[in-house]
């Protein structure tokens, strides 16, 4: 239990430092561009929303940074993120909502699933050294040293065009409305098919490699020399002696690799236009739209998070001597 | 430790020369280098190292001049072809080399340097203090590093270079700091800086005499791994159009194939080139980082000879952890087990 509540203690740490970074980058903005955005649009925007943008960005110069600090804080707890200038008149939450989904389940079904490819390839790489598993590495390597966004590119040319099953851009066919209609689903499925796998053949090799090196350091433990003697089957201590073991460090660098893997699929929809935060976020850079860049730093941030709060739980599940009192 | 019965033998390989293995164990760094993995990395860097150097002065042309061979393939004239206003790929590729090594290695170097500071100080010095240290380099693995760079890069006015080179030296330490602390922490109570302690050393002493030796695979390691991270940010950074189009990089090159439309067009040498050449620098320093591994972890060596023959002429299948065994009852009388 103890090491639950350490890991606790430790995320929740994490996301009081997020909003404490989201809290003083934009008030290093030099020239105050968001007060001249806000001037700008005087009139059109309520009063109310004026003032959550005031305590965002602290555009009130005459406020202490610690009343500033106290207002944001309360602010957000009650989810205000401000209003999205890009996207006009609606609110970041509101922007927010819509582009999540998508990136979730891109970033969520594609990681889990490269790393259960990786990682069972890794087991037969590390297993069988020297067999044709072992000698897919290069060929991983030099696909992972591959930026995610060049493979995308590459696969867009390859595989759409005119004719093809395949479509180039977007997240689903431009007349049909976001439902749970089986056309929806069915466009949205295909559309998500070609940043799905570029994501995967990107990301494969690195759970491999780590998988197959954990692997060929456990077999040469004395455990395996003694389950191997025991007469158990050759897949049985594979899976259930080395596998297992091997498999520790793989799990606890699941979460902190997702960082990399929210960077990497952020540019994978920006090659494919598909509708996630990611291609929100390097509009709203486009746009100067500072409130929406705030709001998606502190929501994929907050998301990473929980995401490396799922991979503790499944460590704990793992590995028992985290569950050891004391 | 062999295992042995009836009918089992084990075949006949000669004992490794002892005065061999004390050469070996005495030239580190010479074994390092003759790792087949090392060298080639080691090549394939030099290479592109010269290139950074000299690419501006062996460009054919000038990368932005205009010329009115538009959108050509390449030819012997233009080895990468042309863009849509008649530059040559070519020599943006050539001048591009140095700003990406140039932000890899200054990126790697400011990232290593605060890695090693935090991780060995929060490692080997305990208290209050150290944990901090600990707490903020946990922090920095966690948040996602792209979107950060890529707010702070936006912040900041007119970054060139040097402002991404040291934005992602700054955000990309944590993960180094990480592996540093948990090896020091491993190194702090074993007997040799027990010893040096009780011999009255100070402490500064002890962590640049006797820890950080010890570390030398590790930083290189970590450093390697920031390079890439760092080319890679520097790269996509470029290609989204956010850092400064001042100078020519590989991202730069691509950031304009991608808003010419180039790959609709049919224009794959506006891609490709530049492709393999990030891929090249990607398959370069992770051969180096293979040959540090297998250094420090000497399982992992010598993956290809897994099967190996023995004087009778049947072949074993080597596995780490196996004693290579054979049945062949005919045989066990002569040998003697």
């Amino acid at each position: 239990m103890s090491y639950f509540l350490r890991r606790l203690a430790f995320y929740v740490f994490t996301a009081w430092a997020a909003l404490t970074i989201n809290f003083f980058i934009p008030r290093l903005i030099p020239g105050d561009p968001v007060s001249a955005l806000v001037n700008g649009m005087r009139g059109q925007i309520d009063p109310a929303q004026i003032q959550s943008l005031t305590v965002l960005f602290g555009l009130d110069k005459k406020q202490s940074m610690w009343e500033q600090y106290t207002s944001y804080l309360a602010q957000l707890a009650r989810g205000d993120l401000g209003i999205s200038f890009g996207n006009f008149p609606l609110p970041v939450s509101e922007v927010l909502t819509q582009a999540l989904p998508w990136t979730l389940l891109l970033i969520g079904v594609t990681t889990v699933l490269s790393f259960l490819l990786g990682t069972l390839l890794g087991v037969f790489a590390g297993w069988w050294r020297g067999s044709w598993i072992d000698g897919l590495l290069p060929a991983t390597t030099f696909l992972s040293s591959i930026p995610y966004f060049w493979l995308g590119l590459i696969a867009v040319a390859l595989f759409t065009g005119v004719g093809s099953f395949l479509p180039a851009s977007g997240g689903y066919e431009p007349g049909l409305v976001p439902g749970w209609s089986g056309e929806f689903i069915d466009s949205a499925l295909r559309h998500s098919l070609l940043p799905a796998a570029t994501i995967i053949v990107a990301s494969v090799g690195g759970w491999l490699l780590a998988m197959r090196n954990m692997m060929v350091t456990v077999t040469a433990e004395d455990y395996i020399t003694v389950a191997h003697a025991k007469g158990l089957s050759e897949r049985r201590v594979m899976m259930n002696y080395a596998a297992r073991n091997a498999l520790l460090p793989s799990v606890s660098g699941f979460g902190m690799a997702l960082g990399l893997v929210v960077g990497g699929t952020f540019l994978v929809e920006y090659v494919f236009s598909y509708p996630g935060i990611g291609l929100q976020m390097l509009d709203a850079i486009a746009k100067h739209d500072y409130p929406l860049i705030q709001g998606i730093f502190l929501v994929v941030t907050l998301a990473v998070l929980a995401a490396n709060f799922l991979a503790d739980l499944a460590y704990m599940a793992l590995d028992p001597r985290t569950r050891k009192e004391g | 430790m062999a295992i042995t019965g009836v009918g089992i033998t084990t075949p006949n390989v000669a004992p490794a020369d002892p005065a061999q293995t004390a050469t070996r164990r005495r030239h580190g760094l010479h074994r390092l280098l003759v790792n087949g993995k090392v060298t080639s990395g080691l090549v394939m860097l030099g290479v592109l190292t010269l290139i950074a150097v000299f690419g501006q002065a062996l460009a054919p042309f000038d990368p932005s001049k205009r010329s009115s061979d538009i959108l050509q393939s390449p030819s012997l004239k233009h080895w990468f072809g042309t863009t849509h206003i008649g530059q040559d790929i070519f020599s943006q590729v050539l001048v591009g080399t140095r700003s990406v090594m140039f932000v890899g290695f200054t990126a790697g170097l400011v990232a290593t340097i605060i890695g090693v500071v935090i991780g060995v100080t929060s490692g080997y010095l305990s208290g209050s203090a150290a944990e901090g240290l600990s707490a903020i380099s946990n922090v920095f693995i966690v948040i996602p590093a792209l979107p950060l760079i890529i707010i702070i890069t936006n912040v900041v006015p007119n970054s060139g270079d040097w402002t991404i080179a040291l934005v992602i030296g700054f955000t990309s330490w944590a993960w180094g700091a990480r592996l540093l602390r948990a090896q020091t922490l491993s190194l702090r109570r074993r007997d040799f800086v027990e010893a040096a302690r009780a011999t009255g050393e100070s402490t500064w002493r002890i962590i640049g005499f006797e820890i950080l030796p010890n570390l030398t695979a590790i930083i290189a390691s970590s450093f390697i791994g920031t390079v890439m991270f760092a080319v890679a940010t520097e790269i996509a950074l470029a290609f989204v159009g956010i850092s400064g189009i001042s100078e020519w990089n590989w991202g730069e090159i691509l950031f304009w194939a991608q808003g010419q439309q180039a790959l609709p067009q049919g224009a794959w040498w506006w891609f490709v080139p530049v492709g393999l050449c990030i891929a090249l620098l990607g398959t370069a320093l992770s051969l180096v980082n293979f040959g540090i591994d297998e250094f420090v972890n000497p399982r992992l060596r010598a993956s290809g000879q897994s099967t190996v023959k023995a004087s009778d002429g049947s072949r074993v299948r080597m596995k780490v952890g196996f004693t290579p065994v054979l049945a062949d009852p005919s045989r066990s009388k002569e040998i003697g087990i």
